[in-house]
């Protein structure tokens, strides 16, 4: 049987009602807005670097508690990171999501796993990973993102400011 | 378990056996996340009973072959299975012949069909199509199309805040170049019920023809397509007990004769040579390529099982199903209904505050109770009421008002999961 029952857990529910990191910088060097055109949730990722690391991010939007809670936690863990170390982490929970990580294995997801149970719901697996391709998106420069794209699944709209 | 709960299974009971019925749909078992499953997902698609599934077994074991060519008993036995689920379908809809039925893969389809036979051949540039915000992105996106290609303009009939269509506006729509109504008979995202008779009268006033999308009405209410006085009238089996991938396009046969063909192929002709091909007659003129034989004979199957209930016992009943649900989740603190029309099938769209409607949907799926999530695939709508998406619980004949109590506990337990 699934493990996703435990994803309406007292952690996903405390991001998803008190998010950390909620707003928009203005005067981000980086941003994109990640489209969900299956549920209509849209969410937005401002960050800014100083020098290699990750000096200050923020997102915003309208979207469901995975999707909230996902993107707050992933302000949270990305925070002071590399450029690189925020590409890993991206990858590692795009994994996780789509249920191609054993957490047994070295990574890097800690207290990200709440959110392993989400591949055992292909519908809502969207959801969990919009965020994460929302801050691939801003960091490449990508024009728009979004989880339904025909080449580029990082497919979200962004402002390179 | 409430008085109105205990006041209305009597009344039902008379009407017809629910435990019987629900004998009759093996899927209704089903036990999903260790509960039982609450099907609330019928405005989508409705489930099959055994006697639909017995009857595509039987065709496929003993009856099957290609229909309209061969001369041995098995094409010859489809054939007349074949042209006898089209009768069946005529005397559903009340339409007065025949070959004014035809089968189409479903209402999309159906749609397309108008759009392509009769659109593309009558509307012209500057000309004006009709729709209401209440539409499905089926009977949206193909008139559209049509728009962009032949330069005409689409016109939008809106409605008040209960979800009901503005006739005043809709009838300050007309103007000289009117040329085409599309409106769908009950909204699949609300429930509501238009008044299409009384909008097909007010269009042929101004020689307008009127298309129906009747997907959500069919399988809700008795339709009589001449009583409408409709041009055309679409829907689809899977929402009628029957398979997916069978519909039907009902339309006046002087109209059917006036248009062009949509597909062309086999079965659609009278003689082909290199020149020039002659069209076979309607209905078979709308029906290229081998159809979806056994589809249409479940179909058939299908209308047999609900016209043995009646389509007035079932509306009756659904009408009590709604009536039951709306008063239930009126009086929840934090849940709002969408759509609240005077006259309303049995669908219910509703937003939890503070929840949005996909975590109500997995929530409640962990309950066993399985609805829609999302925007319908009416957009326009959705942004009409200002909501990204809403969760919508839609009941069929053989849901039960326990099972409308399931619906609202599981309601209760989203609330207390997200307190």
């Amino acid at each position: 049987m699934s493990n996703y029952k435990a994803l309406y857990q007292e952690v996903i529910l405390d991001h998803n009602k008190k998010p950390r990191n909620y707003g928009t910088l203005a005067h981000a060097s980086h941003h994109a807005v990640g489209h969900n055109p299956l549920c209509g949730d849209h969410i937005s990722v401002t960050l800014n670097f100083d020098r290699e690391c990750i000096d200050c991010i923020a997102f915003q939007g309208e979207s469901c508690a995975i999707c909230k809670a996902s993107a707050s936690m992933m302000t949270a863990a990305i925070k002071g990171k590399s450029r690189a170390d925020a590409e890993i982490l991206i990858q590692e929970f795009l994994a996780m999501a789509t249920g191609k990580l054993n957490l047994e294995d070295a990574n890097h997801i800690g207290r990200l796993a709440v959110f392993a149970g989400v591949c055992d719901l292909p519908t809502r697996v969207k959801c969990a990973i919009l965020p994460w391709h929302t801050l691939h998106a801003a960091f490449h420069s990508v024009a728009i993102a979004s989880t339904e794209a025909e080449a580029d699944p990082m497919h979200v709209s962004n402002g390179n400011a | 378990m409430n008085s109105l709960h205990r006041a209305v299974n009597p009344r039902s009971a008379s009407a017809f056996d629910l435990e019987r019925i629900r004998a009759d749909f093996p899927i209704l078992q089903l036990q999903v996340e260790g509960k039982p499953l609450v099907y609330l997902d019928n405005a989508a698609s409705s489930q099959m009973p055994q006697q639909v599934m017995d009857r595509l077994t039987r065709y496929q074991t003993s009856e099957h072959a290609n229909i309209n060519r061969a001369v041995h008993y098995l094409s010859e036995t489809a054939t007349t299975e074949y042209d006898a689920a089209r009768c069946k379908l005529q005397r559903f809809i009340n339409a007065s012949e025949e070959r004014e039925v035809i089968f189409t893969s479903g209402t999309t389809d159906a749609i397309n069909l108008v759009m392509h036979g009769y659109g593309r051949r009558f509307i012209k540039p500057g000309d004006e199509i009709i729709l209401t915000t209440l539409e499905h992105h089926s009977n949206i996106v193909p008139w559209q199309m049509l728009a962009e290609e032949t330069g005409a303009k689409i016109r939008v009939v809106p409605i008040n805040d209960a979800g009901e269509l503005l006739i005043d506006e809709y009838e300050k729509l007309f103007n000289a170049r009117t040329r085409f109504v599309g409106v769908i008979h009950v909204s699949n995202a609300l429930g509501s019920i238009n008044p299409v008779k009384q909008m097909i009268a007010f269009a042929h006033a101004h020689g307008v023809p009127v298309l129906v999308d009747g997907a959500q009405a069919a399988p809700h209410l008795q339709v009589d397509v001449q009583d409408l006085d409709c041009d055309f009238y679409a829907f689809s089996g899977h929402k009628l007990c029957g398979p997916t991938g069978i519909g039907v396009l009902y339309g006046k046969a002087a109209l059917l004769e006036k248009m062009q063909p949509f597909k062309g192929g086999g079965d659609m002709i009278l003689s082909v040579t290199f020149e020039k091909t002659t069209y076979n007659i309607i209905p078979h003129k709308f029906e290229a390529g081998t159809p979806p034989i056994a589809a249409a004979i479940g179909l058939g199957a299908a209308i047999d099982y609900l016209s043995t209930i009646g389509m007035g016992v079932i509306a009756a009943y659904e009408q009590e199903l709604l009536n039951y649900a709306t008063e239930q989740m009126s009086r929840m603190p934090g849940v709002r209904i969408v759509g609240t029309a005077k006259n309303k099938a049995s669908v219910i769209s509703f937003t939890v505050d503070g929840v949005h409607p996909h975590d109500v949907g997995t929530l409640l799926n962990q309950e066993g109770v399985a609805v829609r999530t999302g925007h319908h695939c009416a957009q326009p709508l959705m942004q009409r009421f200002k909501v990204p998406a809403t969760s919508r619980a839609s009941f069929a004949f053989y849901n039960s008002m326990a099972e409308v109590d399931a619906l609202i506990a599981g309601i209760r337990s989203v609330q207390k999961v997200f307190a």
